[in-house]
């Protein structure tokens, strides 16, 4: 079965500095190739900087990369034009890592939930509202809150909701930058079993991106350790855990105090 | 309800200052409007005397404010010692002019810079958005006293437009369609030297306010559900940018309307500027008085105006201003 997502030697280049014509590029994505077969997670492991981000983005169809080819469901969406783009975009979600800042401080988290349905002209206004109500339903928010406006809610809560309008397209591919690291633990716990569920419920294929070790541990199937806009080593999650060949994975690896202990804490927790 | 409320007593408190301090500043400039007499031989002293009694000039500071706030109490806003006559109609006819100026530039200023900031916002750094940036920082540097005299030459080298006055001679026999297109063509160069001195400074501030919006993950997360990038930023970035925006608009009014004090002068378009100008100058005290009020309740309205759009438009200060 061809994988759902297959990114081959893909580059990104910035301009340094102030200006856009300024000669330094700068390489964020330096030849990154991954693939993520469908209904499983990919862990993709770096520091801060490594060009995590960059390839969320480039993926997602919100940057356009330099060179190199992304493949999802075998359609090249790298070399697509940006209006086939668009049509292409809501199969791919993004869940990102602040969500106060994801969530538009304005709205309700009803509003929020359903304007997914809104932006796609997707069903009638009632129809929406229902929806919206069972995607809460579906990340656990109390229908009390879908009244209530984003800085109500809390920390998890608003992850919940960035989720649940993750959700509302049904997207093939989530992916997850660094969406549980800005919360607490217990919360973490309760999100990334959340997202568990999901996953075998509806199938969802995920894209997760930390720099946590034992949040990798957790959830993937496979996982990529990138650094400096390469990825210097890839493989299944128990074989990079266990015996971690590449330096860089070795001191990520040491950075994490007790990961082998971590995600059964997380489990029971 | 009570933001709105709390606001409009800020600027009846605020109307109320402004007019203190005018009455103040005034009495503390050296002579009045008599003193000149004095030196005419044919005047005798005791019929300059008189006439200080009569406009109550020998009366102390106090009492002539009391005097004063009792009259506009009344509608009112005093007595014009050089025309002779009450002041409030004096101004009335002035600053309807003024106010044709002001809201006309304004409303033109803000619909070029927003779509202007916003494309600029969206090339952020590109050739063109740079060319743009360039252009308003050029036309930033140059004073509006220096544009409004070019503009002046340019009408005059080139007779395209009238170099002065609100009507031509001989308006009231047009014919209403000619009226207007009269009236438009002497609007056109005072209105266009405060468009170009008050735009570049809203186009950049809608260009920043855009571009940093553009980037939080919410506009992100927008587009990953197939938002346009034309609904994006004119629907959601321009929402999202709208407070700091709508506050620029109280301040913008501000601007534009000094900026119209001083090109109506230039180019002798009868609003209150000419008007302020030679009542300083020929020290006619409630006219100044009454003239520095009327601009004060311009500005003050348009900071209004802009409170109220931010109330409306912001769901999350409605909130904080009700108590739950």
């Amino acid at each position: 079965m061809q994988p759902l997502l297959k990114v081959e030697n893909l580059v990104k280049h910035y301009a340094a500095g102030r200006t856009a014509h300024s000669k330094d590029k700068l390489a964020a994505l330096d030849g990154v190739s991954l693939s993520i077969p469908q209904k499983t997670t990919l862990a993709l492991v770096g520091e801060s900087g490594s060009g995590k981000s960059t390839l969320a983005l480039c993926i997602a169809c919100l940057e356009p990369p330099t060179s190199g080819n992304i493949w999802f469901e075998g359609i090249d969406v790298a070399a697509l034009a940006e209006n086939q783009q668009r049509i292409l975009r809501p199969q791919i979600q993004l869940v990102f890592q602040d969500p106060a800042s994801s969530l538009n401080p304005r709205w309700t988290a009803l509003d929020i939930a359903s304007e997914p349905f809104l932006v796609q002209r997707r069903f009638t206004k009632p129809d929406r509202a229902i929806r919206a109500l069972q995607l809460l339903d579906r990340v656990a928010i109390p229908r009390k809150m879908a009244s209530r406006r984003v800085d109500e809610l809390s920390g998890g809560q608003k992850q919940r909701l960035a989720i649940a309008r993750a959700l509302a397209l049904e997207p093939k591919l989530m992916i997850l930058d660094e969406a549980l690291s800005a919360l607490d633990c217990s919360v973490q716990a309760q999100i990334s079993n959340l997202l568990l569920e999901l996953q075998s419920s509806l199938g969802m294929t995920y894209l997760f991106i930390t720099h946590d070790f034992a949040m990798a541990a957790h959830l993937a199937d496979q996982i990529a350790v990138m650094d400096r806009g390469r990825i210097v080593e890839s493989g299944s999650a128990e074989k990079i855990l266990s015996s971690p060949s590449h330096e860089v994975t070795r001191s990520l690896l040491a950075a994490t105090p007790r990961f082998i202990e971590t995600p059964n804490v997380l489990v029971n927790a | 309800m009570r933001y709105l409320l709390r606001r409009t007593l800020h600027a009846i408190f605020l109307l109320f200052g402004v007019s203190l301090l005018t009455f103040l500043f005034s009495a503390l400039t050296p002579g009045n409007y008599f003193d000149e007499m004095r030196l005419n031989p044919q005047i005798s002293p005791e019929a300059v005397a008189a006439l200080h009694a009569q406009y109550q000039l020998d009366r102390p500071l106090p009492v002539r404010y009391a005097h004063w706030l009792n009259a506009v109490a009344h509608g009112e806003l005093g007595f014009s010692f050089a025309y002779n006559s009450p002041v409030a109609p004096l101004l009335w006819v002035r600053a309807r002019n003024t106010l044709l100026l002001t809201v006309t530039a304004t409303l033109l200023a803000w619909l070029l810079a927003l779509p202007l900031g916003i494309w600029s916002a969206a090339k952020f750094g590109r050739a063109a958005d740079r060319v743009l940036s360039w252009t308003t920082a050029t036309l930033l540097v140059v004073p509006d006293l220096v544009l409004a005299l070019g503009l002046l030459i340019l009408a005059v080298r080139t007779g395209w437009f009238p170099t002065g006055g609100l009507v031509s001679a001989g308006f009231d026999e047009l014919s209403p369609v000619h009226k207007l297109r009269d009236l438009a063509s002497h609007m056109t160069l005072p209105v266009l030297a405060l468009v170009l001195a008050a735009m570049p400074m809203l186009v950049r501030h809608v260009r920043a306010s855009v571009a940093e919006v553009l980037d939080t993950p919410f506009l992100r997360a927008a587009r990953s559900h197939g938002l346009s990038n034309r609904k994006l930023l004119y629907g959601y970035a321009l929402r999202a940018a709208a407070n700091p925006l709508i506050s620029l608009f109280g301040f913008s009014v501000g601007t534009l309307l000094s900026g119209s004090l001083l090109v109506e002068v230039i180019m002798s378009w009868p609003g209150l500027g000419p008007l302020l100008l030679e009542a300083i100058l020929a020290r006619d005290l409630y006219v100044v008085i009454g003239g520095v009020l009327l601009s004060m309740i311009f500005l003050v309205g348009g900071n209004l105006f802009a409170d109220v759009l931010l109330y409306w438009a912001d769901p999350r200060i409605r909130t904080a201003a009700s108590p739950k």
